[in-house]
């Protein structure tokens, strides 16, 4: 059987996670991680509506809006937090909010 | 008049009570009364009790009582429970009668004390757990009273806590006897759990119904049991204790030290003299332990200067002979031995207690002298006392009790002959040696020190009674050859198994006591020329430089003291040390240092890296699909 179209979109969608995953841990400044976070997230999307179409089922499509809905609530939260974070530390920096270690 | 025996040890108790919880307010005179009272009403007691026990004899030769219960299980239970034989009685009459004499003489003596009451709670303690001790008609009541009458004795020779070195001496005589006690329990477990029962009497029938004489558990048994004795009575090898107990009052050296306590190992093995009768072996050893007691203790006491240690030495010395006797067969004749002893050597040290307060606390005898015109009343007595304890014969108490165990000795299955010979011949010799030397060194010569706080009346009635009884005391058991007068024996012989061959006169015995009497009264002569007359003799001797070592080694009581040190303490010390350096503690230690370092390691991994968290979750989150997918 070959490769139907369906298999490379979920290879696209494990390349796009890898590459989230990449920026997420590699990324200092707290936006571009949140940003690499919403990689990995419409990646786990592509993903769900990929294998709904390759199982001939809408539970993956159905899946998609909740991760949508998920994103969006996401961002919301997770800017609110980039702006009470650089009003504290005056930076973007992850690296730089250490003080539970200390 | 039975019905009041058990008020005898309840009287001394509630003095106690009375003393150590009211005595502090109590004025000097009201304390007094009721320290001395209370064992004054206790010998009271015990004569009327003695009366009726004489002229009556109650059936079984014993008066029980049972007073309430103590320790009831299905397999063992014993009681608060008194039987009161001839044995008993006797112990009990020298208890009370020289007790009472001892805490007149203490209500004087210990007046300037600040802690007059306290003096009298213990002292009455003491006599109370004596009682106890002797009346028990189970061994573990005896064994309560045997602790009882040790931590009074620890009390007592520590009295004068302020001096750390009185504080040594007491811990010193406590953890001593402490290991005999150890083996004494020990003893008292296998009893247990041979019989199933501590009832003494019981105790003893099924012991000789059950156990084949010579057999290795009454072997085993005696010979703890030997243990706890040789502890307490201060005999070879754990003497080492009872002359540093002359750390306490003298009242407390003449009633615990000398007359009562230190004679309970002599009375625990005649009360189970059944019991030894079914060792031999171990019978005969404790002859032999009182023979080498009695020598080496002899030998120590002619090398002392002080005159307390002098008596103390005589007292284990004597304790030897009454073990002597024991181990002989002949029962009666130690405990005629420790009646007589404990009236002469009571007095002794009463008397000794006088001098050395006469004398401003001086305890060393050759910075004293010349005090036969200065205290003639204590001179004359203390003579008594040391003739009896020299057992000058024919007049004295001291030479009957020992000419009876003497003559047991010769007629001892092995060895007989020799063990009178050491016994009899080197031990009476030592005897009078050392007794006549304090004598002619304390009361003769030239006045040295001012007498100061001459005795009342107090301290010197009991020292008169006391020389009394220790004359008068030995004409209640003559030898047959001298005069037929037995009424020791007869009272107290039947409680013991008959000494074999007791059978008396002869020309041998004459012989025997002809040959003591000598010696005894050559001691005197020896101590006259060396100490008195021919002061020269003795310096002359004391220049030579063999003569100094021998001296000192007797002076040290034959470096016992010593040996211990180096081969108990010192190995116990090196081994402490060598512990406490982490030998085991460093298996201790490892864990934790263990468990410290991975806390340290794991500890790393909180780095507060927000994004070193991101790849712990993602490679956690990896490994927990690749699980699900491949496993």
């Amino acid at each position: 059987m070959s490769p139907q179209f369906s298999d490379y979109a979920l290879v696209v969608a494990a390349v796009l996670f890898a590459l989230g995953l990449f920026g997420v841990l590699a990324r200092r400044n707290v936006v571009y991680v949140l940003i690499s976070v919403e990689v990995m997230l419409n990646a786990a999307g592509l993903a769900f509506i990929s294998a709904g179409s390759k199982l001939g089922q809408p539970d993956g499509q159905v899946m998609f809006i909740f991760i949508l809905t998920l994103a969006a609530a996401e961002a919301s939260v997770g800017l609110a937090l980039v702006i009470q974070f650089y009003r504290a530390y005056k930076t973007l920096d992850t690296d730089s909010a250490r003080e539970l270690k200390d | 008049m039975y019905a009041i025996v058990w008020l005898i040890p309840a009287l001394p108790l509630a003095g106690f009570l009375l003393l150590v919880f009211l005595g502090r307010r109590m004025p000097r005179a009201v304390a007094a009364v009721v320290g001395v009272g209370s064992v004054g009403l206790a010998a009271l007691a015990t004569v009327l009790v003695g009366a009726s026990f004489l002229s009556a004899p109650p059936a079984g030769g014993a008066i029980e009582e049972r007073l309430f219960g103590w320790v009831s299980l299905p397999s063992l239970s014993f009681a608060f429970g008194f039987r009161v034989d001839a044995l008993t009685l006797t112990m009990m009459a020298v208890i009370t009668i020289v007790g009472f004499l001892i805490h007149l003489y203490s209500s004087e003596f210990m007046s300037r004390d600040g802690e007059f009451w306290l003096f009298f709670a213990y002292m009455n303690l003491f006599v109370s757990s004596m009682l106890v001790l002797v009346m028990a008609d189970n061994l573990a009541l005896l064994y309560l009273g045997w602790e009882g009458v040790g931590l009074c004795s620890y009390f007592l020779i520590g009295f004068w806590y302020r001096e750390p070195e009185y504080c040594v001496a007491a811990r010193k005589a406590f953890i001593v006897t402490r290991i005999g006690d150890v083996s004494m329990l020990l003893g008292l477990a296998l009893l247990v759990s041979s019989f199933a029962t501590l009832d003494i009497q019981e105790l003893l029938r099924r012991a000789a119904a059950g156990w084949a004489p010579g057999s290795a558990l009454p072997v085993v048994a005696t010979l703890l049991l030997l243990g706890g004795a040789v502890g307490k009575s201060a005999q070879l090898p754990l003497q080492v204790w009872l002359p540093d107990a002359m750390a306490g009052p003298t009242p407390v050296s003449a009633l615990i030290h000398a007359a009562t306590m230190v004679t309970a190992g002599v009375y625990l093995i005649a009360r189970l003299s059944a019991l030894y009768a079914l060792a031999p072996a171990v019978q005969s050893l404790v002859a032999i332990v009182g023979l080498a007691t009695l020598l080496l203790a002899g030998l120590a006491a002619i090398a002392q200067v002080d005159l307390k240690r002098i008596l103390a030495y005589s007292t284990i010395s004597q304790i030897g002979y009454m073990f002597l006797g024991l181990g002989v067969g002949f029962y009666s004749a130690a405990m005629f031995h420790f009646m007589v002893h404990a009236f002469f050597k009571a007095l002794l040290f009463l008397a000794a207690g006088v001098v050395i307060m006469a004398q401003g606390e001086e305890h060393n005898i050759f910075r004293m002298g010349g005090l036969r015109t200065a205290l003639p009343a204590v001179f004359w007595t203390f003579l008594i006392g040391a003739s009896s304890l020299a057992a000058l014969p024919l007049v004295t108490a001291g030479f009957y009790s020992k000419e009876w165990i003497l003559w047991g000795a010769w007629q001892a299955g092995r060895g007989g002959p020799l063990l009178w010979l050491l016994g009899g011949c080197l031990g009476v010799l030592l005897t009078s040696l050392y007794s006549f030397r304090a004598v002619f060194v304390t009361f003769f010569g030239d006045q040295k020190i001012r007498e100061s706080h001459l005795p009342g009346a107090r301290m010197k009635i009991p020292l008169v009674i006391l020389a009394a009884l220790s004359i008068l005391g030995g004409f209640i058991q003559i030898p047959s050859d001298i005069a037929p007068v037995s009424l020791f024996e007869s009272f107290i012989g039947g409680v013991f198994p008959k000494a074999p061959g007791a059978a008396e006169g002869g020309s041998t015995q004459i012989l025997l006591q002809v040959v003591a009497s000598a010696l005894s009264l050559i001691g005197v002569l020896a101590a006259y020329v060396l100490y008195r007359r021919g002061v020269g003799a003795h310096e002359r001797l004391a220049d030579s430089d063999a003569y100094r070592g021998v001296r000192r080694f007797l002076f040290s009581g034959l470096g016992f003291d010593w040996v211990y040190k180096w081969a108990f303490v010192k190995t116990f010390d090196c081994a402490a040390k060598l512990l406490k350096g982490e030998v085991v503690g460093r298996a201790a230690d490892a864990i934790g240092s263990a468990n410290a370092a991975i806390g340290r390691a794991l500890g790393a991994l909180q780095s507060g890296r927000i994004r070193w968290y991101l790849v712990g979750i993602a490679l956690g989150a990896v490994a927990a699909v690749g699980a699900a997918v491949w496993l």
